[in-house]
């Protein structure tokens, strides 16, 4: 894999991804205690001999919006591999709040780090800031633009749950605004999977990803309810529906209940269907799933360790 | 009534540029690319939707004194697309070019998603890359397919 930075998951070749979805199973496999060569050890990073790979390195963490998962996973991520991180901090700590711009703020910390983790409300930062810095930016969501490495996390999961092949695949709720479905639906296009979109019309892809889709050659099913394509799915990718989105409750209150799953819709559905979610969730997903063997949405989220353990380890 | 009559109206320029056969009211934003303004030393003549054979109306612009670039002129393809360019030597047109599209146009249009990160304070450039039906932001990927002259943006 040759890239310099990360900025969206349309730059990765399916050999790319491949790449590193077999690097995070194996970190997977050794922390489980079984390498590669057959042998057995205890488990441990520093028995595999992962844990000085990347000793010295720092990562510097910029977030310029609120996140748990993707912030703890990088930070986990590089000190698994020996490293560690210089964090930037609440933007009402940081310079930030003075009125830096973020094209001076890159440029200072990547005199501090040897990569840099950006999440920013702004679509298209990551892409400026790789402009300004020589030191590899990976983008940690930009704005409702993009979420690469969620969606290898993402891919990570479906592969281990329904492989990547010959996958039907249900992606529901917030598609305009989700970054990490942007991302996931663009990637797909690398695999033959068929593709199903659910939402209000409101909250439809947008154009721009639409069209990434269209080039791609993926034929794009759109639904506004889940009951008719439930039945023929792998996978149900399930994102939340943001509030903040409408101006009405109530109108928020509708669609969230609408778009909302529980063990009785998932009467009609396959056995082996995998429910996903990006987390956090508020109320798309019942509880009462989560005991169900379609829950695959914490496995997902445990995954953000050793898929960002491997593209750290094949970018840095 | 023919091309060649309503120049007339318009006086010869000694050198510089005659941009023909831009689509009727699309002068001022052909003169918004291209950053003229009035605040620089360029004699500029317009010609707003003149009568054309082959178009109906038309716009023609010619501007004293400044050759345009090929650059300067494939960015005026997003809005005048059957543009004609005719450089003018000591009167006589020297060279006749065609806009042609080019793979992308830097800091001339606005990105109109107000999330996009070259809207902020950022010291970046508008850049989008041209497509065949339209243009799509480099940073944040909006496309825009029409209505180009409402997102110029040229200081």
């Amino acid at each position: 894999m040759q890239h310099d930075h990360v900025l969206t998951a349309k730059q990765f070749s399916r050999a790319d991804i491949e790449t590193v979805l077999d690097r995070a199973a194996a970190f997977d496999a050794r922390r489980e205690g079984v390498p590669p060569d057959g042998s057995e050890h205890d488990g441990s990073d520093a028995e595999a001999g992962v844990s000085d790979r990347h000793a010295e390195t720092l990562l510097g963490l910029l977030f310029f919006e609120p996140s748990t998962r993707t912030r703890m996973s990088f930070e986990t991520a590089i000190k698994r591999l020996g490293g560690d991180v210089v964090d930037m901090g609440s933007v009402e700590s940081s310079s930030v709040k003075k009125g830096e711009t973020l094209a001076d703020t890159v440029r200072v910390i990547e005199g501090y780090a040897d990569a840099l983790v950006l999440r920013h409300p702004s679509q298209g930062a990551a892409k400026m800031a790789s402009e300004y810095v020589d030191v590899p930016v990976i983008n940690a969501g930009d704005g409702a633009g993009h979420h690469p490495t969620q969606t290898l996390l993402d891919l990570y999961t479906i592969r281990e749950h329904a492989g990547l092949d010959d996958l039907t695949i249900g992606i529901m709720g917030d598609l305009k605004y989700g970054r990490t479905v942007h991302s996931l639906a663009q990637a797909l296009t690398r695999f033959d999977a068929t593709q199903h979109f659910v939402s209000p019309e409101s909250l439809a892809l947008p154009p721009d990803v639409r069209y990434d889709l269209d080039e791609a050659g993926t034929s794009v099913h759109s639904h506004t309810d889940l009951e008719s394509v439930l039945p023929d799915l792998d996978v149900l990718y399930v994102t939340r529906i943001q509030r903040e989105r409408f101006p009405d409750e109530n109108e928020y209150r509708a669609i969230a209940d609408a778009y909302g799953i529980d063990l009785e819709t998932l009467e009609r559905a396959k056995d082996e269907l995998s429910i996903m979610h990006p987390l956090p969730r508020v109320d798309e997903i019942d509880p009462a799933i989560d005991d169900t063997d379609h829950a695959a949405y914490f496995d997902q989220a445990h995954s953000g360790i050793p898929v960002r353990m491997a593209l750290l380890d094949l970018l840095l | 009534m023919s091309d060649d009559s309503h120049q007339l109206r318009v006086s010869k320029i000694k050198n510089g540029t005659v941009i023909d056969h831009v689509r009727g009211g699309q002068a001022l934003n052909v003169l918004a690319i291209l950053g003229i303004d009035g605040s620089g030393d360029e004699a500029v003549s317009v010609g707003m939707n003149v009568p054309s054979d082959r178009m109906g109306r038309k716009d023609i612009v010619k501007v004293e004194g400044r050759e345009l670039s090929q650059d300067e002129v494939d960015v005026l393809s997003l809005i005048a697309p059957d543009a004609t360019i005719n450089i003018v030597r000591a009167y006589d047109v020297i060279g006749k070019h065609r806009v042609e599209r080019p793979t992308e146009v830097v800091g001339v249009l606005s990105c109109p998603n107000a999330n996009c990160i070259t809207t902020g304070d950022e010291p970046v450039a508008s850049r989008f890359a041209v497509l065949g039906d339209g243009v799509r932001c480099a940073y944040c990927e909006t496309l825009i397919r029409e209505g180009f002259a409402d997102h110029i943006d040229v200081e």
